[in-house]
């Protein structure tokens, strides 16, 4: 018996495949959660990052807000305000955002701080106005690192995701927490599994945003 | 509040034991990850080639998420510490070999001859020349392991109560005690903060030449560095990653 057998009958098993506790139910779910963690984390974390990062103050502030990101902990976070708030998405969508933000805002405030001065006073100088100057000059030569922030959110929304079945969270976590209670290893595996491989998944997809999106002259540079 | 420290006796710990339960689950997979960091960075130095795949790899196990970890070993270490141990092991191997590849790299090629021509072998010029000024480096790989794990070990709770403070979050979903809860959290997060501190103290002291000034130095220096691109590129997410 070794975890592959598992995984095999996992996905061998026709039932696993449809309803509403089957895999495309539960992947669209989780994805469905991740996105809108995502989306809100980045409208919160970019705007403030590329504005801090253009204009090089708060950088204590930020640091601050990076430390007490990380030391706090996620599931506990999760958890406790599930207890407090009960169900619903909104308790879940809490922590998720709260832990993302973090990351996105503070690489966004280093990758456009850490722009080589030199063409960025060379745009002022052709007369660019500030708004074009963090545009069209800081934003594209700080993209990749942007977007390694967005990465490393993203990767942190999916696992926490997972976790976040505990907490009656669709998802692929259900398998996971169900399977666990249900001393049903196979399913466990099998959900473990599908987890990793959407991680990875997300990997996979923001290196491909990176090939398209940041310019040929940067990445070489780089 | 009052009932803040009084732990349910399911949890068969006190306040204290708990907190030392936590500190041994997230504290030896660190240092077990650094004893396998140094050899493996060591390589990357040395062997340059070698250094993109590792970096490619360590990218993909730090994405896996913790949970998916755990669950995959119950099948041949159970439901017991050591399941919750061997991830954050790796974890903290992951982030810790480019932090001290970037390390031992940013040392001047300046200070290396110097050190070759006043008669240091290979073994002292790394001991003695090399990892003392990657120190910062190496202790700001060390801070994000750390903290990270300190945070993590609570997701063991979902694998049998091997959680430690961890296990503080489901006797309050099942005795609706939302105090422990809190206790769980804010202990967490302060047991965090406090590791964090002392790796920064420990920093202080080892590296007596440094100017004093507090906040990020190692990070700062290491984006700002624009001959690295690509390493720091990989490192900084990597640092990024907050606790899961």
């Amino acid at each position: 018996m070794n975890v592959l057998h598992f995984v095999n009958a996992f996905f061998g098993d026709g039932s696993h495949w449809h309803g509403y506790d089957g895999i495309p139910a539960r992947l669209a779910e989780h994805l469905r959660y991740s996105l809108i963690a995502l989306a809100l984390a980045a409208a919160i974390g970019l705007p403030v990052g590329l504005l801090t990062g253009h204009y090089g103050r708060g950088g204590n502030t930020l640091a601050l807000i990076a430390t007490a990101g990380r030391a706090l902990p996620s599931f506990g976070l999760l958890v406790l305000m599930f207890i407090l708030l009960g169900f619903g998405l909104v308790p879940v969508m809490i922590p998720l955002v709260v832990l993302a933000v973090p990351p996105i805002l503070v690489t966004t405030y280093e990758a456009v701080r850490s722009v080589d001065p030199a063409p960025v006073d060379a745009a002022r100088g052709m007369g660019m106005a500030e708004s074009r100057v963090l545009f069209r000059v800081e934003l594209p030569v700080a993209l990749p690192l942007i977007l390694s922030g967005l990465r490393s959110a993203a990767i942190q929304i999916v696992s926490t995701a997972t976790i976040a079945a505990y907490v009656s969270l669709g998802g692929l976590g259900r398998y996971i927490v169900d399977g666990l209670y249900q001393r049903d290893y196979e399913k466990v595996v099998g959900g473990a599994t599908l987890v990793a491989v959407l991680a990875l998944a997300t990997l996979a997809l923001f290196w491909a945003v990176a090939r398209w999106a940041v310019s040929p002259g940067v990445r070489r540079s780089g | 509040m009052n009932r803040f420290f009084d732990l349910p006796s399911d949890l068969q710990h006190s306040w204290f034991g708990l907190i030392g339960l936590h500190l041994r689950e997230a504290l030896l997979p660190v240092l077990a990850g650094l004893l396998a960091a140094l050899p493996i960075a060591q390589l990357c130095v040395r062997f340059r080639w070698l250094y993109p795949p590792v970096l490619g790899l360590t990218t993909v196990l730090y994405a896996i998420p913790s949970l998916a970890f755990f669950v995959v070993l119950i099948d041949y270490t159970g439901q017991t510490e050591l399941t919750v141990m061997i991830p954050l092991a790796v974890y903290s191997l992951v982030v810790l070999v480019p932090a001290i590849v970037d390390g031992v790299r940013s040392v001047p090629q300046e200070t290396l001859a110097a050190a070759t021509a006043m008669g240091l072998g290979p073994v002292r010029r790394y001991l003695q020349v090399q990892l003392p000024i990657a120190v910062p480096a190496i202790i700001a790989g060390l801070r994000v392991a750390t903290v990270s794990s300190i945070s993590l070990v609570s997701v063991g709770m979902l694998i049998g109560n091997q959680g430690a403070l961890g296990n503080l979050l489901n006797d309050a979903n099942i005795y609706h005690r939302p105090e422990l809860a809190v206790n769980s959290v804010l202990t967490t997060a302060v047991l965090a903060i406090l590791a964090d501190g002392a790796l920064v103290l420990l920093r202080l002291l080892l590296t007596p030449w440094m100017p004093r000034r507090t906040g990020r130095p190692a990070r700062v220096a290491e984006a700002a560095r624009p001959d690295t691109a690509t390493p720091a590129d990989a490192a900084v997410p990597a640092l990024e990653d907050a606790a899961r």
